[in-house]
């Protein structure tokens, strides 16, 4: 594997007395994908807002390429390389298009006058270029009137503007249809295969078993496992072990039903 | 879902199918449907002006041609064009600020102030604006980093600084008999061709706002945090630092309001700028802008300003008395409030 492009060394996370990270170590490398999974609650949007700089760990390093950093925000995150689809998609919907790729990274020039040209030329050629195009809509049109993939196009458009080196996706298949799934889907190969990093957290394991090359497991606040693509034969090895993890005594009949839930 | 997100499993992201090449095309390719699109409340705004004072021609047709009646309108509308045009930022971003009548009579004081000691009034309107600067910040910080609710906090902060203003004054007024000679009022508040000077700054102010508002980095970081503070945030701006921002901007505002309030004058009265609040409110969304934040219009505000200084002014000469002038102000309010509600969609 390649260079290291973020660390997590033993992060912790509370909220008063409740622990959401009890000592987290998570790191990506350049140009691999990592499936993050967890239960509801085991601590996965906790970790992704801590990656993003949106909160910040009670306790814990962070280390971007190898270097400790300080002072980590969400401006700071983004400047290291490091963007974020969130699960909402983080858009303001009464904006245009334009608007929300340049959202917090605006093209000024002069004295922080928008370069307004540039960037409806810059979100043409990121929606072409990730296949979210359509007659009906252009760079001005107002985001509330997008369908949710379309909304999706806009989010990872805004990700994809800086040659991020890290691009967390948090659940971007969810409330999709098939075809934009696999939209999804092509565009996280896509990425791989320029040498970028994905952190691809999903509640669909087939879906994370489909497109990971590590698996990282999450259960209340710490790691239960984390396996490279060879170690796992399937999906429903993944969801075993976390029903183990979730239930140690073993709960009877739910292994059949798990199937259905996945 | 339209036409080219359907199906292509083969080639999801539409590469070579020719999809992806073409360029973006607006449904109406036509400058002026998109032009009336994007502008579709301040049109509106203008609309609702029109017809009023086509109403008021009407009505008394040889009282509206005359100059006066407009020459007087010119020269108190300025006054409030420079605090609806900050308005229009701080209820985009999501706020309200009710204490920049007081901000206007605190500045002006200063103002005051500095041309009876006998410097010269352009130090005293720096000294208005470092004023009005310093309150917008302390409101803005009280309102932000306070975490309290802008529409107390800004209302209690009027009451504030105008009983401070009360209390030392004890409700005398201060005489600037000397401005008349001076080259800032030369400046600021004569006449050019029979025009109030006033209106000149007042629309070069409009114009620099509304440039700021569509064409800058503060515009647009004032929209989004104003449409989805917690996106801004994960975005990485700063969302705090923008809204104390918006309210620096209104003590700015409402400093330069303060000066060209006493400058038409000559008197500084301990109650300046008492009376613009619910008129200038009314103005801003009169104009267009929706109480709920993210958008607004510059242009449309200023046009609400007209049309709600014309209404005071236009009742009387019509030759309604005085006592029509609230029923009207509030009918022309309520009216455009529901034209704005059938003209704008709000989407979530």
């Amino acid at each position: 594997m390649g260079e290291r492009i973020i660390e997590l060394r033993d992060i912790k996370k509370s909220y008063g007395q409740v622990y959401a990270l009890g000592g987290v170590n998570l790191s990506v490398d350049r140009g691999e994908v990592v499936g993050l999974i967890g239960d509801n609650g085991a601590g996965k949007s906790t970790l992704i807002k801590i990656l993003s700089g949106v909160v910040k760990p009670t306790s814990g390093d962070i280390l971007v390429r190898g270097k400790p950093v300080s002072g980590w925000s969400a401006a700071r995150s983004r400047d290291a390389g490091i963007e974020t689809v969130f699960q909402d998609r983080a858009l303001a919907v009464q904006q245009t298009i334009v608007r929300n790729i340049f959202m917090g990274r605006e093209l000024t020039g002069f004295l922080g006058w928008l370069k307004v040209n540039k960037e409806i030329a810059e979100a043409s050629r990121l929606m072409r270029e990730i296949g979210f195009t359509s007659k009906v809509f252009t760079p001005h049109s107002i985001v509330g009137q997008l369908s949710g993939g379309e909304r999706q196009g806009v989010a990872i458009a805004r990700a994809i503007y800086k040659q991020a080196e890290l691009i967390i996706l948090d659940e971007p298949t969810t409330a999709l249809s098939l075809t934009e799934t696999a939209k999804v889907f092509h565009f996280v190969r896509q990425v791989r295969a320029s040498g970028r990093s994905i952190l691809f957290i999903g509640h669909n394991i087939h879906h994370v078993f489909d497109i990971a090359d590590r698996f990282v497991v999450l259960d209340r606040g710490k790691v239960a496992l984390t396996a490279d693509r060879s170690e796992v034969k399937s999906a429903e090895e993944l969801i075993n072990f976390m029903e183990d993890v979730a239930h140690p005594g073993g709960l009877p009949g739910l292994h059949e039903g798990a199937e259905q839930g996945a | 879902m339209s036409k080219a997100m359907e199906p292509d499993l083969q080639n999801p992201l539409g590469r070579t199918s020719g999809q992806a090449a073409k360029e973006w095309s607006h449904p109406s390719n036509h400058w002026l449907r998109g032009f009336v699109l994007d502008n579709r409340a301040s049109l509106g705004t203008l609309a609702v002006f029109i017809v009023m004072m086509a109403v008021f021609i009407a009505a008394n047709p040889t009282v509206f041609t005359t100059w006066y009646l407009y020459s007087s309108v010119l020269t108190t509308l300025p006054v409030a064009l420079f605090v609806v045009v900050p308005l229009v930022f701080v209820v985009t971003c999501g706020e309200i600020d009710l204490s920049f009548p007081a901000t206007m009579g605190f500045a002006s004081w200063v103002f005051a102030l500095v041309v009876q000691a006998g410097y010269d009034p352009f130090l005293g309107i720096a000294a208005a604006l470092v004023t009005g600067t310093l309150l917008g910040f302390l409101v803005g910080s009280l309102v932000v980093y306070g975490g309290l609710s802008s529409l107390i906090a800004t209302l209690g902060m009027n009451f504030l600084l105008r009983g401070l203003i009360q209390i030392i004054n004890e409700g005398k007024s201060t005489a600037l008999t000397n401005l008349a000679d001076s080259w800032a009022y030369a400046i600021f508040s004569s006449q050019l061709w029979g025009i109030p000077v006033q209106i000149f700054w007042a629309v070069a102010f409009v114009v620099f706002a509304a440039l700021l508002y569509n064409r800058h980095r503060f515009g647009a970081q004032v929209k989004v945090v104003g449409d989805n503070p917690d996106s801004a945030k994960q975005m990485g701006i700063d969302v705090k630092l923008v809204r104390v921002k918006v309210f620096v901007f209104t003590g700015i505002g409402a400093a330069i309001a303060g000066t060209f309030s006493v400058m038409i004058n000559f008197t500084w009265w301990p109650t300046a700028g008492d009376g613009y609040l619910l008129p200038v409110l009314a103005s801003v969304f009169v104009g267009g802008t929706p109480t709920w934040g993210g958008i607004g219009t510059v242009v449309g505000g200023a046009i609400g300003a007209v049309t709600v200084s014309f209404i005071q002014t236009g009742v009387v000469a019509a030759g309604l008395s005085g006592f029509y002038v609230q029923f009207f102000n509030g009918l022309i309010i309520i009216l455009s409030l529901l034209g704005h509600k059938w003209n704008q969609a709000r989407y979530r």
